[in-house]
């Protein structure tokens, strides 16, 4: 057994790094967002519709577990129903940012944003 | 090797209180703006399950809570997400003991951090995205945090209750 007094410091080594890791992971990550333009709904794995950001609109969008509600407006996407369980999808917040998702797992549904309507499927393949 | 009756019994206490813990945490909604995001209590029981009793145990009690908490409350996806998730936080958990170089500390650090990029893994395999990766980063500090409290919490336990090998 080691001494405790080196085994906290190599923790605290241990938390830092992890932390900066983070940290950078999520600047990158901030610094890479970019206004998207269309909500692509992914159901699945498939793609079942897109929708541009720049109008409102609602829809609501049925899967063989049940349905989620997807609202569209000022440039924003949000999940604002659901009858899944746990009712994730519909606490996250709104999305705009290319690359953001809400993410409904009992109904395997995702919904992300997009820059171009041709979406960017084959990076996600 | 023979399972002697007194392991069988702390066995069962471990998993039982493992089960209780992710019962008590299951009742405290935390995963408001990130999903994911969890104490991850019931790692105390298998913390002190590791420290006390030996890998073996450990994943025996981990495994025993998964399959009860799935059939009590949960369905077969979330038992795939747990199972990911445990496999993944186990396997560093008893590896970073073994090392010896982290106190309970840096190994529940470790095993809750696991634990979440497990869930993430399968949660990319299930929905075929690759875009909730970015959920990571944020489930990396609260697991940060989480995993702090938790393995305070077994470092007392694992000093405090006395478990004798025979």
């Amino acid at each position: 057994m080691k001494p405790l007094e080196k085994k906290h410091r190599n923790d605290l080594i241990l938390i830092a790094v992890l932390l900066a890791a983070a940290g950078i992971a999520f600047g990158i990550i901030q610094l890479g967002k970019k206004s998207g333009g269309y909500a692509v709904v992914v159901q699945g794995g498939k793609e079942v519709a897109t929708y541009p950001l720049n109008e409102d609109t609602s829809v609501t969008i049925n899967s063989p577990t049940g349905f989620n509600t997807l609202v569209i407006k000022d440039g924003k996407a949000d999940v604002t129903d659901a009858d899944c369980p746990d009712k994730l999808c519909v606490n996250q917040h709104s999305i705009s940012y290319d690359g953001e998702t809400i993410v409904c797992l009992p109904n395997k549904l995702v919904v992300k944003i997009v820059s171009e309507a041709e979406s960017d499927v084959d990076i996600i393949a | 090797m023979k399972i002697k009756p007194k392991s069988i019994a702390l066995l069962g206490i471990c998993a039982a209180i493992a089960m209780v813990l992710s019962y008590i945490e299951s009742l405290i909604p935390l995963s408001f703006a990130v999903p994911g995001i969890k104490l991850g209590l019931a790692n105390i029981a298998v913390i002190f399950a590791l420290y006390k009793l030996g890998a073996k145990e450990a994943v025996a009690v981990s495994l025993v809570r998964i399959a009860w908490m799935a059939i009590l409350f949960g369905n077969v996806m979330t038992l795939a997400y747990s199972v990911a998730g445990a496999a993944l936080s186990l396997t560093a958990m008893i590896l970073l003991k073994h090392w010896d170089r982290f106190s309970t500390v840096g190994v529940s650090v470790i095993g809750g951090i696991l634990h979440n990029t497990g869930q993430i893994l399968v949660a990319m395999l299930i929905m075929e995205t690759a875009q909730i990766v970015y959920y990571l980063p944020i489930l990396c500090v609260s697991g940060i945090a989480a995993g702090v409290a938790v393995g305070i919490v077994s470092a007392i336990l694992v000093k405090r209750v006395p478990v004798s090998k025979d």
